[in-house]
Formats: C-alpha cells, structure tokens, sequence
C-alpha cells in the first residue's frame, strides 16, 4: 500500500462527504465519527446516483436517488437490494486521511 | 550506599519510592526536590477538596514522618536549575547533589491558550492546590461568576467544585460535546444534562476570542460570536504539556515528552524518568494508572531486576457527584467495528460497547456504571464474546436474555407532563382514569377528553393504557417512524414538546433510540421537529438533511443539479432575466425552462458550479427559490389591479408581500400558495396550499388545497376585509402546520386529520392564539429569513468541491 495524505479529518463534516477524483473515477470519503472514515466509490451500481450526496447514518449512506443503503464497511447493500460498492483502504492518523494510492490507480504512488 | 536523586514529588515518583523501600529499603540514599512547598500528595484528589468533600489533609499520601522514617533528604520548594551529566550533579538553587542514579519525574504543565489576555490576575489553571485554593477563596465572595474553559475531565471537575462552592459556573467547550475524547455523542449529552441540572451552564462549539480585563484583572471573556461571559476567575483547562525543560537543556533526547525505553531509561543510562514528563514509544501520559505501572518498572530498574512497562487500555471515571459515567478503550475509531448500543430513558442509562471481531474494544457508560469493571476486564483481556453476545450487553449478572421496555419513555414522565395539549390533559389525570376503571380509548376520551381532538396523541395515551392496565389491554398497532424506534411521529413531536427535547442526541436517548445516530428516514424529521419546535436553541443539522436541502438545489436522475432563483410574486425584470441567461452561457446550462410557479429554472449543474452560480445569481439581486424544500415555495399572482380590468384587489402586491414574509421557513412538507385578483382564479388559488381570491369587499383565504397526487379544492378558513388580516391569518395558518403535523404530510392531510373547525379555532376564533402562532413564526424566521445560497457562497464553499484531485498527480 501506498498511503496518500488527501485532507484533514475536519475537511468533511461529521455525517458528511467528501468526493475524491481519482484515475479509477470519483471515490467518496465519509466520515461516521470524530476520528473515523470510509472510502468508497461515489456511484450507486443502480442508477449511478451520488453516494457522496447521501445521508450518513452509523457506518452506512443512503443513496439520494432511491434510497439503497450500502454498508461503507462491506460495500455491501443492506436490506432487500443486491449489489455492492467498491470499498478502498482508508486510514485516519493524526487528524489526517490517508487513502491507499495503488488501489485507486494513483500511477505516480504506485 | 549509592546515591539517588529525584526530581519531583509527584504520584509517579512517590510510588516509585514506595516500591524501591518496601523491596531494598538500605539500596539507595535518596534526596527529592520539589518546587511546590510540599511533599507528595494524590492530586487526583483535589477536586474532592475543592468541591468540599475532603480536606488537603485527607489528600496527602506521604507525610514528614514518612520521609523521616525512609531517611528521604527533602529539599521542598527549592527548584532545580541545571543537571550536569558530566559531573553526575543536580543543581539546586540552593546547592549542588551528586547523583549515582537520577530519576526525572517534573510531570506537566497546564497548557494556557495564549489568548490576548491570558495573563490577567485571575486567569488559572487547575493544576495544583495553590489553583485549587484560589478557586474555594472565590467561593467566599458574595454572587462570584467563573468561567471554565475546556469541557474535559478537569474542566468539569473544576466547574462541578465551583459550583458547589455556590459560584455561578458556565464551562465554554470548543467541541460539540463534552469529553469527547472519552464520550460519544450520546454519553456526552446526558453528562451535559445532569450538569445542567446542578446549575452549570454549558456551552458547547464555542470559540474564545479574548479574555478582557479591567485594571489589570480578568472581567469577562469574550467569544468569538460576540458573547460576553462576566467573570471573576477564569479557569483554563485545555490540556497538559509534558514538563521537560530540564531534560533538554540537559541534552536528553525529548520529543512531546522525555523519551523513556520500556525500562524507563533514558538517552543517559544513569537518568531514568517516568510519569506525565515522559514519552514511550510516542504515547504521552495523562491518567494514573499508566504511571503506577511505571513506578514499578523503575523501582525495578534502580534494583537491578528485570521488568518490562507495557502501556495498557485505561479507562476513565469522572468524579463529579451524581454523574455517573464509565469510559474505556477506543469507541470511535477503526474499521469493521459494530456497535451494541442500549438507552433506558426512564433511568437515564446509555450504554455502548464497540466491537472488532468477537472482542470488545470498547465502552462507553453513562447512568449505570456497575459493568464497567467487567466490561474493561473484557476489553484488557481481548476476551471471545461470541458466545455470549446476545445478551453481553446486559452485564455479567445477565446471560439470558430479555428486552429493553418499550414503554420506558412514557413511563419516566412526570404525572404532571401535559399529554394532550388540545385539552390539557396530564398523564396524571389519564393514569387515575384509567385506574378508575376507562379501560379503552374510546372511554378515557369521554372522561378525560384526552386525544379527544387533534388525535395526535393517540399514541400517548394508548402506551398509558397499555403501562396501567399491562397485558390485559391490547393495543392496536400504530406505525413506529422508521425500525429506528418504536414511536410514531406524532409520539415523537409531543415528546419533544413535553420532554423539552433540543438535540438529535436528546432525542435518541430519551425515546430510546435503537441505533447510534438514526437512518435517512427518521434524521430529517427528528432535525424539522427540533427546529419547529426549539428555533433559537436548536441549531439546523445539514447533514440530517436530504440532499436537495443541504446543497440547496434539486438533485436531478444524472447527479447533476437544477437552480432556480426567487422571484418573488412571479415578477422578474430585465436585468434579473439577463443575469439568469448570462449564468446559463457561463456555466453552460442545457435546459432553461419556465415553471408552474412563475419562475425559470437552470436544469444540469453541476454539483462543484453551485456555488459560482449562486455568487453570480446573487449579484444581481437573486436569491434562492427554495425549489427544493420542505418550505416555502412560491407565491403565485395574477396581475390584479395593476393592469387587469377585471382585478379587485392588488393580488401581485400581496403576493410579494407574503413571499417576503414567509420564505426561508421550513415546513412539514412544501407549501405553495397563490392570490388571484378576481373570483376568476387566474394564479389557480383554489388548489394551493394557501390560496387567497381576492373579492370587491376583501380576501377569502383558503386551505388545504391539493393540485398532485391527489386533487382537491381549498377550504374557506375565513374572510378577510384588509391586506393585513389576511397576511395574519396565513402566517398562523402555516406556523400552526409547523408546530404540529407529521413530516411529509401537506397541509390537506393534516387537516383531514386534525379537522377544519380544530384550525378554525386556534387560527382564526381565537385573537391570543393567532397573534401567539404569528409571533412565534417571527422568532424562527428571525433565524431561517436569509438566502442561504449567500451563506454557503460565504461559508460552506469548499464543501461543493473534491477534498483531492487524485487525477492531476497521476498525470504529470
């Protein structure tokens, strides 16, 4: 792995989002509590909606569109819906979000 | 006999010497410096002496006797200037020791915040018993006020002694919650309730800006929003820096502390330190348990015998009378945690433990602590919870099963609590009732009149029924807000009223929330009830909020977003329409079209343009439309007097004048009005939600109209014979909406379940009761009547953009 510094913690509220652009497309980054974060891709795999522009509830995001929830642990749709979301290695350090560069195509990390 | 000398007479280093005694007591001859005039007592205990409950006597840990009897050189209240390692010599400022073994343990100094100001007389720390002295001096004094900064353990310990002292405490706390590096959201609230309840006044997410004097002492402190706190004596409470001035000037290696191997050796192998100075392998010290066990390794150290110091999970007690809470481990961190989250309302208990695998990491603990122990033996021991975890949250006593009571919320009210406000009915009334034989609604209504009226606490009552009467009264089934909780949003709002409930966390704890923090179904309403209901004291919660209302545009099928300023009463000019097609080339909107409600929409923007948009929009004199809100939407006209020979009344005026009264509110669901000049309805006011036909004698001010799903024509609420009554009625109408109806429910819904004539009564029989809805929709609109597209261009910029552009990097 090859962590990449992206932002502080405190760029993103708590229960919000932030987006990342990367080689692999748009990542979004969650934050669920004070020191705690979740990468995972931006785009619901059932009508593409913006999962970044989602409601952040415990570890898991609402889509806008039509309401799928995604666990951002698993990637995993909870519930009755089938289908999941990429998740990308993410870690919190000091107040600062490292996100793995070679998992999101980062070519100049890798 | 070698010779030791020890810097310091702390809990660190009078452990230590208690270890070394009872193992070798003829092993070393032993001089201790310490710069404060006394020998070592448990600080830990100072704020007991400061509250009251313990005497400095009571406290100290070492007498002279002791140091007697141990032979101990005590050299108190001299301080050390210099160590010279060549020399093997510690320089006092009253002469030189030589050493064969030293031991560093100068602990910490409170950390001051270097706020213009900071050295006023009557600015302390709380540190020591000269602080603590200060503060119970303050006491003495007739009506003294304190300010404490910093919501941490000490702070808190600080203002709970002051208060008890009978001075007039507000702690100023920069976060959102209390102890949030040991608490969660939820535990923080509850511990902030109870101190609120001793008389300690809290203020959270509050910035210091300057503390102001007057000659040459502390009078106030001044925040960054404008407030000022009059006090007598600040306390400063923000944290602790490792003391290790001494340790670099000596040339030992120090990073955030006095660096420490696991022998507690430093960089000279002659100089061993340990306590809040030091730093192993880069973790500082804070709590006292870390430092008894160091105390052990040194003792051990010094004795020539093996031993290992090991920093372990530490958990934390506050020692406040009457708040009883319990922390341990990491809670808010990591990844592939789950939460076990249990709230008993009725006795004010929270309890959350966190998960990794089948071990717990860790706890929280507010209300009932008893667990706690065995919890944090769990967490130390990295214990396998599998097999019991289905009832692991129920502590050690209980491994079989049962569920939290439903019930509970109702249950903890008081027999005062006003049940149903329609009729003034307490819980008190409703329980002797049913005591007294009304054994179903139907009977409890005819002699109670409770939910006899609005029906919205049906609910309510139902619960008191089933908690009186127990098993022998089945309830019929009402529909909980989301699997988040077991209540029904009319439960939730009465609750929140008679509850007095103002944050999310006070929600989830007192209605027993069964998740951390809710779901995308109950957030957004819990946040529109609290704003409706508390405006001033509760603050708008954007990320309880769907997308359209945080981003303040609709979000449309391709991710992108449409915008739609304001124009208020339908009417717009040619410098409005040329900034809108300008902002339309600029930002290269595809889709520029004319809505129902009289205005122009800009449809695909992207997300990242909002802001720019707005700024350009808002140049011009353009604000929000709201489009996208459970709010106001539009106020549609027709041209009335002004140029139709048909118009009665001037119907665009008032038009203008509504919107400008009304917008920025938030409502239930959306709210669309319109006013036509003549009885031949051009602005098609007869299916709004507020529709006003104007009429050669005045204004016939309809409601609960429907033009969507469903189709229906307004209802006369009444009529009007000038502009003003008209406005009035319309705004108690609306503010009446926002005080009691369900979440998504549009007005015609919530009137089919309130009825008409309940309207009627509060809104237009009744003078005291509109004028009191008109006045509080003018409080809330004293916080919500602002463009927020101008607020979020100012403040919430940087949100709109990505927090990385991984792209660029990849590229060069």
């Amino acid at each position: 792995m090859s962590w990449i510094d992206i932002g502080s913690i405190e760029d993103i509220p708590l229960r919000g989002a932030r987006v990342v652009k990367t080689p692999r497309g748009c990542i979004a980054v969650f934050r669920t509590g004070l020191q705690e974060a979740y990468a995972v891709s931006d785009t619901c795999p059932h009508k593409g909606g913006p999962l970044s522009d989602g409601i952040v509830h415990d570890r898991k995001v609402t889509c806008p569109l039509h309401n799928w929830v995604f666990s951002l642990e698993t990637g995993q749709a909870q519930g009755a819906d089938e289908g999941a979301i990429e998740t990308f290695p993410l870690k919190v350090d000091g107040g600062r979000i490292l996100l793995d560069g070679t998992s999101v195509g980062n070519k100049s990390a890798a | 006999m070698k010779k030791l000398v020890v810097i310091g007479a702390g809990m660190a280093s009078g452990r230590m010497l208690e270890h070394l005694f009872d193992a070798d007591p003829a092993a070393y001859e032993v001089t201790l410096f310490n710069a404060e005039p006394r020998g070592n007592y448990n600080r830990l205990m100072l704020s007991p002496v400061l509250s009251g409950e313990k005497t400095y006597e009571e406290i100290v840990t070492h007498d002279e006797a002791w140091y007697a009897d141990h032979k101990v050189t005590c050299r108190f209240g001299e301080k050390v200037t210099g160590i010279d390692r060549d020399r093997k010599v510690v320089i006092g400022e009253k002469g030189e020791v030589a050493y064969d073994k030293l031991v560093i343990a100068t602990g910490s100094n409170p950390f001051i915040i270097p706020l213009p100001g900071h050295d006023l007389e009557g600015v302390i720390a709380y540190r020591d018993l000269e602080d603590t002295n200060r503060m119970i001096d303050l006491g003495a004094q007739p009506d003294a006020k304190a300010v404490v900064i910093g919501g941490g353990l000490l702070g808190l310990e600080a203002a709970a002694g002051l208060r008890l002292r009978g001075v007039d405490v507000t702690v100023v706390h920069i976060m959102g919650h209390l102890m949030e590096r040991q608490l969660d959201e939820a535990a923080g609230y509850l511990l902030r309730k109870s101190l609120t309840e001793k008389g300690i006044k809290v203020m959270c997410k509050a910035n210091s800006k300057e503390i102001l004097g007057e000659d040459g002492k502390v009078r106030a402190l001044l925040l960054d929003d404008g407030t000022e706190l009059p006090c007598d004596l600040l306390v400063m409470a923000v944290g602790i820096r490792p003391s290790t001035a001494l340790a670099s000037e000596a040339g030992l290696a120090v990073g955030k502390g006095v660096h420490v191997d696991d022998q507690m050796v430093t960089s000279d192998a002659d100089i061993l330190s340990l306590g809040e100075c030091v730093e192993h392998n880069g973790a500082i010290f804070g709590l006292v348990a870390p430092l008894y066990d160091q105390a052990k390794v040194l003792a051990n150290t010094l004795l020539g015998k093996p031993d290992t110091f090991v920093n372990k999970e530490v958990s934390t007690k506050l020692k406040v009378t009457g708040c009883d809470l319990f922390s341990a481990g990491d809670f808010a961190e990591g990844e592939t945690r789950e939460d076990i989250v249990f709230r008993d309302p009725a006795r004010g208990v929270y309890k959350r433990l966190v998960l990794e695998g089948n071990r717990i990491v860790g706890a929280v603990m507010y209300g009932d602590t008893a667990d706690g122990a065995w919890f944090y033996s769990h967490i130390k021991d990295a214990t396998d919870v599998a097999e019991m975890r289905d009832t692991l949250i129920f502590g050690p006593a209980f491994q079989g099963g049962g569920t939290a009571d439903p019930l509970a919320a109702v249950a903890a009210l008081p027999d005062d609590a006003e049940i149903c406000g329609c009729n003034g009915v307490c819980k008190g009334t409703i329980v002797d009732a049913i005591k007294g034989g009304a054994g179903d609604l139907p009977s409890l209504k005819a002699q109670t009149k409770a939910s006899g009226s609005c029906g919205t606490c049906t609910g309510l009552v139902e619960q008191l029924l089933e908690l009186t009467l127990g098993d022998s009264y089945a309830a019929p089934a009402a529909q909980p807000i989301c699997a988040c909780c077991d209540l029904t949003h009319e439960d939730v709002r009465r609750l929140i009223k008679s509850k007095e409930l103002k944050s999310q966390p006070a929600v989830w704890q007192e209605l027993g929330w069964k998740t951390p923090n809710g779901c995308h179904v109950c957030r957004p309403a819990v946040n529109f009830y609290l704003l409706a209901d508390w405006p001033l004291e509760y603050q708008d919660d954007l990320q309880s909020r769907f997308v359209n209302e945080r981003k303040h545009a609709n979000i449309q099928k391709d991710g992108t977003f449409s915008v739609m300023p304001r124009m208020w009463g339908g009417i717009t000019t040619p410098d409005e329409l040329r900034a809108i097609a300008d902002a339309a080339d600029k930002f290269k909107v595809p889709t520029v079209k004319v809505t129902g409600g009289q205005r122009i929409d800009l449809l695909g923007v992207k997300g990242e343009d909002l802001p720019a948009i707005w700024a350009d929009l808002n140049r011009a004199g353009m604000v929000s439309g709201h489009a996208y809100s459970k709010g106001l939407r539009t106020v549609k006209t027709c041209v009335g007097t002004d140029h139709c020979r048909f118009g009665t009344q001037d119907s665009t005026g008032l038009g203008i004048k509504l919107e400008k009264l009304l917008w920025g509110s938030w409502t239930p669901h959306k709210v669309k009005l319109g006013v036509s000049g003549c009885p031949r309805n051009c602005a098609e006011a007869t299916c709004k939600d507020v529709g006003i036909v104007c009429v050669d004698s005045g204004y016939q001010v309809g409601v609960a109209g429907a033009a969507g799903m469903d189709v229906k024509e307004t209802e006369r609420l009444a009529d009007a014979t000038t502009e003003e009554e008209a406005i009035e009625l319309t705004t108690a109408f609306i503010q009446l909406y926002r005080e009691n109806a369900k979440y998504l429910d549009r007005p015609y819904k919530w009137v089919a379940k309130v009825g008409l004539d309940w309207v009627k009564e509060r809104v237009v029989d009744d003078l005291d009761s509109r004028r009191a809805l008109v006045e509080r929709f003018e409080i809330s609109q004293s916080v919500y009547r602002k463009d927020p597209w101008a607020d979020h261009v100012e403040n919430e910029r940087k949100r709109y953009a990505p927090l990385a552009d991984l792209t660029l990097e990849a590229a060069e």
